[in-house]
């Protein structure tokens, strides 16, 4: 049963498609030199063209041709060899031509397909539509003085990949999910740094509402929501919106709308009401964007393994389970650190140690796996003393703490320790036989049939051996002497 | 002989032999700007310090043995060129503060050439207009007058300020730009050659942009040889625009040396308008005779979508120009009207700061763009266009190059054809299609009409084959040995 | 097709032109004759067509990415009608 909202008159179905803007990762901007680095002093990045000086020209940036084209294979999706780049015209303070450079009618990247993972487990998959290029505007900002706006032109020109999905979301979950995974995938590919708090990414959320088994409603478009939580809060804060107006007799209007993360709720931006003709037409400044085959299947040879594909890897390769897996290949860092771990051990091992002490330690320590006090060295270093039974699961797991504190290597510790596991069967026996001696009345209670007192008996045994006993040793020494 | 007499090519050898110095030269040209600017009008700006300093520079280098054919060459620069540190205003009242902090690319290789700027010349406003009377600055008469008759006439447009300053020897060349008709035009009209050059000859860099996929630049100058001078220096690749052309540029000079022994030239049956002035028509017989005459093959060949090329010229242009001039609003640089708000700034800005017909162009190629019309207008023209293209390809395998008259009538008075915007649009009637097409195309003076105003000749050549083209016009001028002068000139 | 008083206003408003109204009349009446004399290319056939969008006849080159421009904001802002600072200032935008 999929996410529904339930009205007064009834159950509500949401429909939701997501534009992302994703900044590419290059040295320089889109159409010109300039830095396309984030901050810099105010219109420090800026060259004429970005600026819109009269007689200056756009010349296109190679490498942003080819990250958009690692993107689109990175989203399985259609390259166009042909594509076009048309002026959006329009108005804005931080627009410096009066339009924009985007691809309107010839994308570079046509239609594919993102699987997205629900909570439950479900696998989903979210149509991609488009992923076109074009450029940043600058930035107004309208607190830096009383009576005017300031602009910053440091960001005009920068390339954006805008992504935009089929209207195949239907809960904010699923918008969630989609979003983290665009951002997974670009992350894997170097073509986005996915960064959401500097802007590097930013969603325009397309919502409508409809009864079961009803076409598509007029939909409301919330501009630059920033923050994987801030879509799924608009995409649901926008869905009860539209049935509150409906059910009240009222009709949605199509409509750009701003998020206000503060006051959770979105509400009309008139500023953008009059501004709908854009006026496209093919940028005459450029010429066509014509890609070689050979040009495609080069990026596509050198492509990274990505996240679907990894995580199906490592299920095969390692005999982990798919939920597992999902948290190895989160990020591309994370992934590398356990197959670097994982070569030539027990790959379940591995994988319930980083998921587990190891991340649980990155957490305690504000750290991450390229600061984190245990290398990946060390770590497969502790998972083989704990194979080799040097030492045991429980005496590991004191040796991993230790680490985390000094940074120093498990063996060291264990010798420095004497942490080894006791396996001489004698050492054990004669520690059985004291605790059992001691123990009299217990081991006449386990006797009459208190069969839980066994555990208690290994713990004590353990306990008097410093941690140190083979668990498997001991289990058996406690057992026949038992009887 | 004055100092005027001589041409850029004559000057040069001067130069060389050292019977004349680029400051002696400069300082006459400058007198002469001062002398006749005022009445003229042919620049907005005036540079006579820095053309000195530019003079002694090129002395320097024609001392020491380090000069092109150009140092030391005074020169007319059309104020649609940004020249840094220099105020460039395309003739808008929106420019008027405006101090480019970069060169374009052509100027830029005039300078390093060592030709000489002696100032700015006025233009139509943004390059709109067939007449030069729609420059924010003030109309720019043409030093040529009707016999008997001191009625003020146009320079034609939009290079009118370029074109009044060469043939009253107010320059010894001048850079000029072409969207429509914008070079060949007013060089028909004040009896100058002038060649629009393949588009992506020149680089538009820099260049304020009118019509961003016609725009190009070419010389205009007294005769063919200087313009294939100028034009060595002025063309060539430029990475930083993407539709300049990756090309070797020829020796355009040498190509003027040819002769047209063998060529076979085309006579489009379309260009034979009705409306078109009787003379004109007869000049183009005599130009047809010349050629054949010369050794050439006259062939008859036929241009069919001619007729459509005004209209398609007056969607297109107005359509990228809304959007070019759209950086006009008062933010970034230029002349602002305060408002209320942002959009009542815009508003004011742009109302104050364009001219009429300016407005005019903006306010079709808003039209023709905007949602609903785009497919009737624009999509529609871009379609013609190309049958247009296909025209000038088809006949090209037949042909080596075509001739033309360069426009329907001579000089026309100041405030004459000024009832309807179309009216003036057709003195673009036979220069817009090689513009939409691309291909190059150059005017030369062919005679004088009865009212002894000079007319020109156009011949248009192949993509990239200006050669061809600077042959046949040469072979014109020399058949046609124009040699009448304005009365008002330097002398 | 004929443009309208009111069109020409709408016209005039995603050009950021002010008019008034007797600017409106009179651009009306150029605008419909410079539209009128382009209506004769509905007479053209341009079935199978294909529109011509550029001059140019060559595909689009690119340049390397590396940093050639930019870091000098001075010369940026040097023709600015108005700044605050390092910015350009413009009326301010409610949004």
């Amino acid at each position: 049963m999929g996410y529904s909202l339930e009205g007064r008159t009834g159950t509500w179905e949401v429909v939701c498609g997501l534009e992302v803007h994703a900044q590419v990762i290059s040295q320089s901007k889109l159409f010109s030199g300039a830095s396309a680095t984030y901050g810099g002093a105010p219109n420090a990045h800026v060259s004429f063209v970005d600026a819109g000086f009269p007689g200056m020209l756009p010349v296109i940036n190679q490498e942003c041709v080819a990250q958009a084209v690692r993107t689109g294979l990175g989203l399985k999706a259609q390259i166009n060899l042909f594509s076009r780049f048309d002026r959006k015209n329009y108005f804005y303070a931080d627009l410096p031509n009066g339009y924009q450079i985007s691809q309107f009618e010839h994308p570079i990247v046509g239609t594919g397909i993102v699987e997205i993972e629900l909570q439950d487990g479900t696998i989903k998959h979210i149509g991609i539509t488009r992923l076109h290029l074009e450029q940043d505007a600058g930035k107004s900002m309208h607190d830096q003085h009383p009576a005017k706006s300031v602009i910053d032109l440091n960001r005009a020109g920068v390339a954006l990949m805008e992504i935009v999905s089929e209207p195949d979301i239907r809960s904010p979950e699923e918008a969630g999910a989609y979003l983290r995974k665009i951002r997974q995938i670009v992350r894997y590919l170097g073509t986005c740094d996915g960064n959401m708090e500097e802007g590097s990414m930013r969603a325009d959320v397309n919502v409508s509402v409809r009864k079961a088994g009803e076409e598509f409603r007029t939909r409301c478009e919330i501009k630059n929501v920033n923050s994987v939580r801030f879509v799924m809060h608009a995409v649901e804060t926008e869905a009860l919106r539209q049935i509150e107006v409906y059910e009240s007799g009222g009709e949605v209007k199509q409509e750009t709308r701003l998020y206000d993360p503060s006051k959770g709720e979105t509400r009309s931006m008139r500023s953008k009401e009059d501004a709908h003709d854009y006026r496209y037409f093919p940028e005459p400044d450029l010429l066509p964007l014509i890609l070689e085959q050979e040009f495609v299947d080069a990026l596509a040879a050198k492509l990274p393994e990505l996240p679907d594909e990894k995580r199906r890897r490592f299920c095969d390769q390692y005999g982990i389970p798919f939920y597992d897996a999902g948290v190895l290949v989160a990020d591309q860092t994370t992934a590398d650190f356990y197959e670097t771990v994982a070569k030539g051990r027990d790959g379940r091992l591995v994988a319930n140690w980083i998921s587990g002490d190891f991340f649980a330690a990155l957490n305690r320590t504000g750290t991450n796996i390229e600061t984190s006090p245990v290398s990946g060295e060390a770590l497969g270093q502790l998972l083989d003393l704990i194979t080799d039974k040097t030492i045991n699961g429980r005496i590991a797991k004191d040796v991993f703490e230790e680490m985390v504190e000094t940074g120093a290597m498990p063996a060291a510790i264990v010798e420095a320790k004497g942490l080894r596991q006791v396996t001489d069967t004698g050492a054990i026996d004669d520690a059985v036989t004291k605790v059992l001696a001691e123990n009299a009345d217990k081991v006449a209670e386990y006797k009459s049939g208190k069969d839980k007192l066994f555990g208690f008996f290994v713990g004590q045994v353990m306990k008097g051996m410093q941690g140190k006993g083979n668990p498997a040793l001991v289990n058996e020494a406690v057992k026949k002497q038992l009887g | 002989m004055s100092i005027f007499e001589l041409t850029i090519a004559g000057a040069a050898k001067a130069l060389a032999a050292g019977s004349v110095s680029a400051v002696e030269l400069v300082t006459a040209y400058n007198g002469a700007v001062a002398e006749l600017n005022p009445r003229l009008n042919a620049y907005i700006t005036v540079t006579p310090e820095l053309a000195l300093e530019q003079a002694k520079a090129a002395d320097a280098r024609i001392a020491a043995g380090d000069a092109t054919p150009l140092t030391g060459i005074p020169l007319a620069i059309k104020d649609l060129f940004c020249t840094e540190g220099v105020r460039t205003t395309a003739a808008s009242k929106i420019l008027e503060p405006f101090i480019p902090q970069y060169e374009s690319t052509v100027s830029g290789k005039l300078k390093a050439a060592g030709a000489v700027m002696l100032g700015k010349a006025n233009l139509d406003e943004f390059a709109m207009g067939s007449s030069n009377a729609t420059s924010g600055y003030g109309p720019v008469e043409n030093p040529w007058k009707r016999a008997g008759s001191d009625a003020r006439l146009v320079p034609g447009g939009s290079s009118g300020g370029s074109a009044a300053a060469v043939a009253a020897r107010m320059a010894l060349g001048a850079t000029g730009t072409d969207t429509g008709g914008s070079i060949r035009q007013p060089a028909a009209f004040t009896g100058l050659a002038g060649i629009k050059p393949t588009y992506g000859r020149c680089s538009r860099y820099g260049i304020i942009a009118f019509a961003s996929s016609l725009d190009q630049a070419g010389p205009m100058a007294r005769n063919v040889e200087d313009c294939a001078l100028l034009l060595n220096a002025m063309a060539g690749f430029d990475t930083k625009d993407s539709t300049s052309a990756d090309r070797v540029v020829p020796d355009f000079a040498a190509a003027v040396e040819r002769g047209v022994k063998g060529l076979r030239i085309g006579i489009p049956a379309e260009y034979r308008m009705d409306g078109t002035n009787p003379e004109i028509v007869a000049l183009w017989e005599k130009g047809i005779e010349w050629l054949k005459d010369a050794g050439a093959e006259i062939v008859d060949i036929s241009l069919p979508h001619t007729k459509y090329g005004l209209a398609v010229y007056y969607i297109v242009a107005p359509a990228e120009a809304s959007s070019n001039l759209a950086r006009y609003d008062g933010v970034r640089f230029g002349a602002r009207v305060d408002g209320v708000d942002l959009i009542d700034m815009y508003e004011r800005t742009r109302a104050a700061g364009f001219g009429a017909e300016v407005k005019r162009r903006i306010m079709i190629g808003t039209y023709v763009l905007s949602h609903g019309y785009y497919d009737a207008y624009y999509l529609k023209a871009q379609k013609v266009r190309n049958l247009i293209l296909r025209d000038f390809t088809d006949v090209f395998a037949k042909v080596d190059a075509i001739l033309t008259p360069t426009a329907p009538s001579a000089a026309f008075g100041l405030g004459e054809k000024m009832d309807d915007p179309v009216t003036m649009y057709l003195n673009d009637v036979f220069t817009v299609p090689a513009s939409l097409a691309g291909v190059p195309a150059m005017s030369v003076p062919a005679g004088l009409s009865a009212e002894g105003l000079p007319l020109g000749l156009q011949v248009i050549g192949r993509h990239f084959d200006e050669e061809t083209v600077f042959a046949v016009s040469a072979a014109i001028e020399k058949a046609a040995g124009f040699t009448p002068l304005p009365e008002l000139r330097a002398k | 097709m004929s443009l309208d008083a009111a069109t020409v206003r709408r016209i005039a408003k995603l050009a950021r032109i002010r008019v008034d109204d007797a600017e409106v009349e009179t651009l009306q009446g150029e605008l419909n004759a410079i539209l009128g004399y382009v209506e004769q290319l509905g007479e053209v056939n341009v079935d199978g067509i294909e529109p011509l969008s550029g001059g140019a006849q060559m595909a689009l080159r690119s340049r390397p990415d590396v940093l050639t421009d930019g870091g000098f904001a001075e010369k940026i802002l040097a023709n600015a009608p108005d700044r605050v600072g390092e910015f350009f200032a413009v009326p301010k935008v409610v949004e």
